[in-house]
């Protein structure tokens, strides 16, 4: 098992390695002078080059490169010019908003789509299942913004039930907390559950056609305990995947609700950072949400052995 | 004395979306405590839906029953569905086909032949778990009590149909169904296997209902034979009677089918002509009319009924009569000859 772990960590680094420069490239490609920007339009080119020096925009953009991947390697992500800090600490900041956000729309997502899956496979074909997977199949199409102005417009302008945008921390009090987050994650979130309810639904379907539910049946095991315990366990493989890559969307999805709903996330501060062309600030918090994704993964992959002993077996091996 | 199950014109119809087919049609039979009957014939000739009909573990959407199941005097179709579970694997159990799939991969076998007794026989998980490693010691598992650890991908096919028949006898059952029990494995493991159901069922003086298309099983284990035919039973003797003179043409086909070892190996070996028809068109006469070599107009016009004669011996045909003459003319010539 650590002998996987470790494994599993060192082919981080090509994968780090592959996103660090397509990160940095495709930033340093793109038009858009920081230096000039900074200054603002009233500089004089003088003043623009004069800063472009200082800030090493000057030189190959391979040694650009080389400067800049020599300090990730040590752990510096680099200095916000705007904000004037290092990246990491920027990143950290605006960190707990976003993984709140993502967590209570992951939660949302797998309540109310494991039981739909699950209820739409038992009464397949049947009304009910119907309806679900027309739901589903909305959730997937209506873009998070749309659904998260629609949920503004009823939840928070029409029956004043929740605050319209804005954001609590945990600090002040779980409550408020949620009552800020609950929107923006059920925006975020239905997407998630669509998918997820998809595959629960036909992960399900299998399982309950295997010859074991008849062996549980016949041995006079009750239909729920037949659902729940025999089929679920087995039916949940597929569901975890779905649910760990989903993960990785939501914090692409983040940055969208972040702005709809004026959270003070990730998701803002990149987009800021990409408005005022902070390159070092776009370069870390990429580098660092590809890095949480492999992370998410490695530990859905784990998972994999909780539910199903063969993975357990062959990862001894 | 009372059978121990009946079955009383049994139909198992399901609805498909082509409409609705009759599986299993008119079925009746007996089981004795203690009796080891064989169910036989092709695949797709009823005989698995005919047993899953017995603990209705087919899909109750899309299944309608008619007649009676009677379970010691009791119509099992007309028990709730709490009654019947209480009836499941614990009065009667079943052993299917593919001893692979039909364990669940993600629990551990203890924990799985446990389930079955702490449901049953109510006691708690320690109990279970020691007749558990009792169950498995008496199918000739080694070293059971480690075993019960193991997940089914661990152990062999033998081993887990062994585990199978733990499971199914955890709980003392009356009655066994077994599903070609042995289809799936190795021949040495085959005999293994069904001398551990025989002793069992001697041992528990249980009623055992063998499905195979393995004529050679059940001359070695069976006391009665019951050939099934398109969702019909079409012959139903005991043993001996079957292979020394069967009546009905698709059973004599059957017997005629199966290679002898000190046979003539030019000879090819007899093949029925035709395929099975689907049960969707089901021939109006005679079901095995298209097929058989005696068929006359009226096997192609009119069903004929299942007759039992005097010895006991049940067909389904027009020409048995015919049949059995000529078989006893063949048999005079062929001694002459010697």
């Amino acid at each position: 098992m650590k002998a996987y772990i470790i494994q599993r960590l060192l082919s981080l680094i090509p994968v780090m390695l592959v996103v660090a420069v397509v990160v940095f490239f495709i930033i340093h490609l793109t038009p858009g002078d920081p230096a000039a920007v900074i200054l603002g339009p009233d500089a004089s080119i003088e003043e623009v080059n004069h800063l472009r020096e200082e800030m090493g925009l000057n030189l190959p953009i391979y040694e650009q490169f080389l400067i800049w991947i020599t300090k990730v390697v040590q752990g510096d992500l680099g200095w916000s010019i705007y904000m004037d800090k290092p990246v990491l600490q920027a990143f950290l900041e605006n960190l707990a908003p976003t993984l709140s956000l993502a967590l209570m729309a992951q939660i949302i997502a797998i309540l109310i789509s494991i039981p739909a899956g699950i209820i739409a496979a038992t009464k397949r074909g049947t009304f009910t299942d119907q309806t679900f997977m027309i739901i589903s199949l909305l959730g997937i199409s209506v873009p998070n913004f749309l659904l998260a102005l629609l949920l503004v417009l009823v939840f928070a302008i029409n029956f004043a039930l929740l605050p319209v945008a804005g954001f609590q921390p945990l600090s002040s009090g779980i409550l408020p907390h949620i009552q800020y987050l609950i929107l923006p994650a059920f925006a975020l979130g239905a997407i998630q559950a669509a998918l997820i309810a998809r595959v629960t639904r036909s992960s399900m379907l299998d399982v309950l056609n295997a010859n074991y539910i008849k062996t549980a049946r016949s041995k006079g095991v009750k239909k729920n305990v037949v659902i729940f315990k025999h089929a679920l366990k087995n039916a949940f493989i597929p569901i975890l995947t779905v649910i760990g890559q989903t993960f990785g969307q939501l914090i692409a999805g983040a940055v969208v609700i972040e702005t709809v709903f004026n959270i003070p996330g990730i998701g803002q501060l990149i987009i800021n950072a990409i408005m005022r062309r902070d390159f070092e600030v776009i370069q870390g918090t990429i580098l660092l949400i590809a890095f949480s994704y492999v992370i998410i993964n490695l530990i859905v992959d784990l998972l994999y052995g909780f539910f199903d002993p063969r993975v357990r077996l062959s990862a001894k091996n | 004395m009372e059978p121990l199950l009946k079955l009383n014109q049994l139909k198992t119809i399901f609805s498909t979306e082509k409409g609705k087919v009759t599986a299993v049609d008119d079925v009746s039979f007996e089981i004795h405590a203690g009796e080891m009957v064989g169910l036989v014939g092709e695949s797709g000739c009823g005989k698995s839906v005919t047993s899953e009909s017995i603990l209705q573990l087919l899909n109750e959407k899309t299944t309608n029953y008619e007649g009676k199941i009677l379970y010691k005097g009791k119509n099992l179709l007309e028990l709730s569905e709490e009654q019947m579970r209480g009836i499941r694997g614990n009065e009667i159990s079943m052993i299917f086909q593919d001893p692979m799939s039909s364990l669940n991969p993600v629990y551990t076998i203890g924990n799985q032949i446990a389930e079955a007794i702490m449901i049953h026989q109510r006691v708690g998980k320690k109990e279970a778990n020691l007749r558990a490693i009792e169950m498995l010691r008496l199918t000739g598992i080694p070293s059971p009590e480690k075993r019960i650890h193991e997940y089914p991908h661990e152990l062999s096919g033998g081993m887990r149909q062994r585990v199978m028949i733990a499971l199914a006898l955890s709980c003392k059952p009356q009655l066994l169904i077994a599903d070609e029990p042995t289809t799936a494995l190795d021949v040495t493991i085959q005999s293994q296997i069904l001398e551990l159901i025989q002793e069992l069922r001697e041992e528990l003086d249980m009623g055992v209902i063998l499905i195979t298309h393995d004529l050679g099983v059940v001359a070695e284990v069976c006391t009665r034979v019951i050939v099934m035919y398109l969702g019909q039973i079409i012959e139903e003797a005991d043993v001996k009677t079957l292979f020394k003179s069967p009546l009905h043409p698709y059973t004599k086909g059957l017997l005629k089918s199966i290679p002898h070892l000190d046979g003539d190996r030019t000879q090819k070996l007899n093949v029925i002509k035709g395929v099975v028809p689907s049960l969707q068109d089901v021939p109006s006469g005679c079901r095995f009319a298209p097929r058989c070599d005696f068929a006359t107009e009226q096997c192609h016009e009119n069903p004929p009924e299942l007759l039992e004669l005097e010895n006991g011996q049940k067909v389904r045909c027009w020409n048995y009569e015919h049949i059995l003459r000529e078989a006893k003319d063949h048999a005079v010539t062929t001694s002459e000859n010697k």
